[in-house]
């Protein structure tokens, strides 16, 4: 069975974040990390592994730097590495990424493709949909609990309302949230043996994607100005005569959050 | 036109979609539009929300609350109708079925907003980036324009009116109904995850003793909320590592959040500031929180929680 | 008075030597390992790596990972701190024929200097003594060198293995033959939690220790083999920010005296420097000794006293602070050094074996240079076909060593620094005299007290400490998590200490960590209070090991991430 984990790199979370004043982009120039909800869909696509057999294929859209992160994959087990890494992919928004990550994963016909749900910086968010989308295959999305057989993968899905258990076909696209699994810690065997696992890079027109098709001329969406803070607005502070909690209740209920 | 997409629940339209629906009828012309069993009976109330009219479809292939069926659905309507933009409150089925539709009509997603508008006649939208720590205006090139409004951040606006409601047509994909819904359970409410929940109430060291966290459970329970604690209670074994907050636990963002003898560290901060409200007491005038909290009340909470829960219990009772 | 010392910690050098656990074919076997990538392990792997380059037969012969390098942080730099103002030479002599400076992530050379005496209003600017002129020298963000370092190891074929600690020195039959490193995955009780991963034996045939400022395996090898120098080591806590500033700043500066009281009796010793970094950013810091005897001395808060200073406040205002970290740095200078520098299958590097020039502030070129020597005497060893673990195989590493300016350089300021015992006038006018006279006046070796055994005092000195205001004076709290620290909560406590100590004991601890790692905890009853630990906010500075704990490394990936200090 091949199992494709689509891995982002993001700029790590403790380090000062910013935004760079002349592309509008996140700057990601900081350390990187891997998306932390990707180690979850790394995770269990090993133990999809470990129980069916078979192949783990990172694949990834990012700049060449990339590449040290999904180092740490590879450490973890995963058997692969394909990197979309081209100069004009940056600045792709969400329809631009799909439309690479997509024909990356059709190179590959995994079984199953896997996604982390959420991104900490914002911009993997839902791409799983829109890449399921584009690949003709059914997704389930937010899966808390999977299971797969020879065939067909069943996930338990969180919503609001409590949670579904869905079923679908292989090949079939699934998005797991970070409740699903602990990310196993890399063995010091692994660490060292992730060097020598194939890594591949490959760079848009590999993909047959032209170049008004991704970056920011393939993007349908833009990034006008940046702004200060959503401001909290006036902050009131009192002190308790003991009418605190009749104030607070005001309060809550003129802004309407009862 | 702008479509905005309604998901109900029980016999009733869900508020974050009414709150978007709101939002889109002061920008334009709106129409809602509801799928799924039942969806027929609720659609017209979309009128009391600004919708000139609302478009409705019962199929079976929607029965279940998958999303691709919906991305079918969706793409028939805006062929159909022409509509430049179609809106979405995000929920796990939304978010899905708004990047499906997304790729499906190659057109620009702008996802977490917080608000639109209307500038020299383009939709904009803005969005909170980098932990709520900047607001982004995004804008889209082209149409259809797709947007997916953050949980809660749009109210409605109720007014007269029922909206007709019209039905549509849509043939569904051979793989979009290859997904089957096994099983459906509503959890029973415990209470919600702090992830999930609307409202949280908080306890930090201020609380003294462990017990103290039994004021906030009635207090949560009364709000209809769940009960978050700080790294250090965690630590000192006073609450469970699951209700964390704070830059090694959980990060939440409920419209609600009552901190109660918690300092306001920089750690425990990064973990809640996307709070839409954040009530602060604090016996410590100096206390850090007391510097990004809406409303910050000095005094002693083992006497302003219990009262306050009691009048919460009186306003709901009535 | 209490004393730190009294109170030590349940934890003994020993206890990080043991053999080898794990059955033969799962030991990890590398050629050379080196422990530590900082600028001494990465410049000896630098170095082997070019040697092997050049002589394939005897990389041949190290099997599949010749050469391997452990770092308990999450990549190279994440646990480096330093000013730096550093001396290039080793630099240029470890790049020899390959790379030159300008090929390397520096801040470009010194362009000016200035040191002052400070006083709470007025500073006055003096000629710069001789230890601390810095013409030709070159500012650079130690991680930043680390960082690069690590990619040119990584080009030469070195296998660098970040988030692996090495927790203890494998020693068999007389000799070294590797480290364990730790387990990871463990819960707060020491129980394996769902994700425990155990650690492995890697065995090589030469382990070079190059661990730094707190040198766990290092002091175990020193006891193990009785390598004891004449003096304990002392150690001196280093706090710093880096700050974005709008103006830029066209000198290194230096200052001296105030915020630090200058009696002997307080006990401190030290100073700040402010470095320019490029145009736009400015690293500042201060260095004081840990045998600052009051009980509420913090070198985080007189860090943010100095700020108040009106030359500080010139090159700070409107700026914003960018990063912050805090480490220790080995003082004990020529006295405290190791007897010898190596053992059987053993070689000691850099800061761990205590190479740091106090008087001149500068650690990192020596580093760099024991580390290129130590490679070059492993090197020799493995091609003569060597057991290198024999005894005296290593033995050239020493006489190289000893036949290099580090030692000339240790050696002529070898008492300058205890000569401060004496406060800062009198033994400015020791240093200066030693200084003039390259060592010889005054020679007479003068003692060095281990910082624990200072007697600790009482005198109010936290009410000059400035509020914090969350813009340009910062709390401890705040500033951890500037430094990155994201080390995961629920695991066992790295930090070995008494649990039940005198008052005074538990605040000096309170205030000494610059991280607020330790509180005072409850009364005990008769002068005796628990003491409350918070390890996940520990930055792995090693403070606690100077005064009366011991600093052992937590789960490999926890702790600060630097990338600018």
């Amino acid at each position: 069975m091949k199992i494709a984990v689509c891995v982002k790199q993001v700029p790590d979370a403790t380090v000062h974040k910013k935004i760079d004043p002349q592309t509008k982009r996140l700057d990601r120039s900081g350390e990187a990390a891997l998306n932390a909800t990707d180690l979850n869909a790394v995770e269990e696509a090993l133990r999809v592994k470990e129980a069916q057999g078979g192949e783990v294929v990172l694949v990834s859209l990012g700049p060449e730097r990339a590449v040290d992160s999904l180092r740490k994959a590879l450490a973890m087990g995963a058997d692969r590495a394909v990197l979309v890494a081209d100069e004009g992919a940056a600045g792709s928004d969400l329809l631009a990424t799909s439309r690479a990550l997509a024909s990356a994963l059709e190179r590959e016909s995994a079984d199953l493709v896997l996604f982390g749900q959420a991104s900490s910086d914002g911009d993997g968010a839902v791409l799983w949909a829109a890449v399921a989308e584009r690949l003709r295959l059914p997704v389930i999305s937010q899966v808390a609990t999977l299971t797969v057989d020879a065939g067909s993968v069943t996930g338990k899905r969180q919503t609001e309302h409590g949670y579904d258990l869905i079923s679908a076909p292989l090949p079939a696209v699934v998005a797991v949230s970070d409740a699903i699994n602990e990310p196993r810690y890399p063995s010091l065997k692994g660490i060292m043996g992730a060097k020598t696992k194939p890594q591949e890079t490959l760079a848009l027109g590999d993909l047959g994607i032209a170049a008004d098709d991704s970056g920011e001329a393939g993007s349908r969406t833009t990034v006008l100005e940046l702004g200060p803070p959503p401001s909290r607005g006036d902050s009131i502070k009192i002190e308790d005569d003991g009418s605190a909690a009749q104030k607070i209740l005001d309060y809550v209920l003129e802004r309407r959050l009862l | 036109m702008i479509l905005v997409y309604l998901e109900h629940h029980a016999g009733e339209l869900e508020k974050g979609g009414l709150g978007v629906l709101s939002k889109a009828a002061s920008l334009g012309e709106a129409a809602g539009v509801v799928l799924g069993p039942g969806a027929r009976e609720v659609a017209a109330r979309a009128g009391a929300f600004g919708a000139s009219k609302a478009y409705a479809l019962e199929d079976e292939a929607l029965a279940a609350p998958l999303p691709q069926p919906r991305v079918d659905a969706l793409a028939a309507l805006v062929a159909e109708t022409g509509a430049d933009t179609v809106l979405f409150a995000a929920s796990v089925l939304a978010a899905d079925v708004a990047a499906g539709l997304a790729a499906r009509l190659e057109a620009g997603l702008n996802w977490d907003l917080t608000d639109l508008e209307l500038r020299d006649g383009e939709l904009l939208g803005k969005r909170p980036a980098l932990g709520d720590t900047v607001l982004v205006d995004v804008g889209w090139k082209g149409t259809p324009r797709i947007g997916l409004v953050r949980s809660g951040a749009l109210d409605p606006v109720e007014a007269d009116g029922t909206a007709d409601v019209e039905d549509f047509a849509a043939s569904f994909s051979d793989f979009s109904t290859l997904a089957t819904l096994v099983e459906q359970t509503q959890e029973e409410s415990s209470g919600p995850s702090i992830e999930e929940a609307d409202v949280i109430v908080a306890g930090g060291r201020g609380l003294g003793t462990p017990e103290a966290f039994s004021l906030l459970e009635e207090l949560a329970s009364a709000l209809g909320g769940a009960v978050a604690a700080t790294r250090a209670v965690v630590d000192s074994g006073w609450y469970p590592y699951a209700t964390q907050v704070g830059q090694t636990g959980t990060t939440v963002s409920p419209r609600l959040y009552v901190a109660c003898g918690i300092s306001g560290a920089i750690q425990h901060k990064v973990g809640m500031q996307g709070s839409g409200t954040i009530v602060a007491i604090n016996k410590d005038p100096n206390a850090p929180i007391f510097d990004f909290c809406d409303l910050g009340v000095v005094g002693d909470l083992h006497q302003i929680v219990p009262k306050l829960t009691e009048l919460v219990r009186a306003h709901r009772g009535s | 008075m209490a004393r730190p010392s009294d109170f030590p910690p349940p934890f003994g050098p020993t206890d990080a030597i043991g053999v080898p656990t794990d059955p033969a074919e799962e030991r990890i076997e590398v050629g050379v390992l080196i422990v530590g990538g900082g600028p001494g392990g990465l410049a000896c792997a630098i170095r082997l790596g070019q040697l092997l380059e050049e002589h394939p037969e005897v990389r041949e012969r190290l099997g599949e990972v010749p050469v391997a390098v452990l770092e308990k942080g999450k990549q190279p730099g994440s646990h480096l701190l330093s000013g730096a103002v550093v001396n290039p030479r080793p630099l240029r002599e470890l790049f020899r024929g390959r790379l030159t400076i300008p090929d390397l992530p520096t801040y470009g050379d010194v362009p000016g200097e200035a040191v002052y005496v400070l006083t709470r209003r007025s500073a006055f600017r003096i000629p710069p003594p001789p230890t601390m002129r810095n013409h030709g020298n070159v500012i650079v963000s130690l991680s930043e060198l680390g960082r690069f370092l690590a990619e040119q190891a990584e080009a030469l074929g070195v296998a660098v293995l970040p988030e692996t600690a090495a927790t203890k020195l494998l020693v068999q039959h007389g000799r070294v033959v590797g480290v364990r490193t730790g387990d990871r995955g463990r819960g707060t009780q020491g129980e394996p939690l769902p994700t425990f991963e155990p650690g492995s034996d890697v065995v090589a045939g030469v382990t070079v220790l190059a661990e730094g400022t707190q040198g766990l395996l290092t002091s175990a090898a020193i006891e193990r083999f009785g390598l004891h120098g004449e003096n304990p080591q002392i150690w001196a806590l280093g706090v710093k920010e880096v700050w974005r500033v709008p103006r830029p700043l066209r000198k290194v500066v230096h200052t001296m005296a105030w915020p630090l009281r200058t009696l002997a009796g307080y006990g401190e010793f030290g100073g700040s420097f402010i470095y320019p970094m490029g145009e736009d950013h400015v690293s500042i810091g201060f260095v004081a000794g840990l045998e600052a005897r009051d009980v509420e001395f913090s070198v985080h808060d007189v860090l943010q006293e100095l700020k108040t200073h009106r030359l500080v406040w010139k090159i700070l205002a409107g700026g914003e602070r960018v990063a912050w970290g805090a480490k220790t740095i080995t003082e004990g200078g020529y006295h405290s050094l190791p007897s010898r520098f190596n053992a059987p299958g053993l070689l000691l590097v850099g800061e761990g074996a205590g190479l740091v020039n106090v008087p001149r502030l500068k650690g990192v070129h020596y580093a760099i240079e024991s580390g290129r020597l130590a490679a070059e005497a492993a090197f020799r060893a493995l091609q003569r076909g060597e057991v290198p673990s024999r005894v005296g195989a290593l033995d050239p590493y020493d006489e190289s060593l000893r036949a290099s300016r580090v030692w000339k350089e240790l050696y002529e300021v070898r008492n300058m620094r205890q000569a401060f015992d004496r406060g800062f006038w009198v033994g400015g006018a020791l240093a200066s005299m030693m200084t003039v006279t390259k060592g010889r006046v005054p020679g007479r070796q003068f003692p060095t007290h281990a910082n624990a055994e200072a007697p600790l005092l009482k005198t109010g000195r936290a009410s000059r400490y400035p509020k914090p205001d969350g813009k340009y004076v910062f709390d401890k709290l705040s500033s951890v998590f500037a430094s990155g620290n994201r080390t995961r909560d629920d695991q066992p406590n790295h930090l070995q200490v008494a649990t039940r100590v005198r008052r005074p004991v538990a605040e000096a601890w309170q205030w000494m960590c610059p991280a607020h790692v330790y509180e005072v905890g409850a009364d005990l009853g008769d002068g005796m209070v628990s003491v409350s630990v918070t390890p996940s906010n520990c930055v792995q500075c090693g403070a606690i090991t100077a005064k009366g704990g011991r600093f052992t490394p937590p789960e490999g990936g926890s702790g600060p991430e630097y990338t600018l200090t």
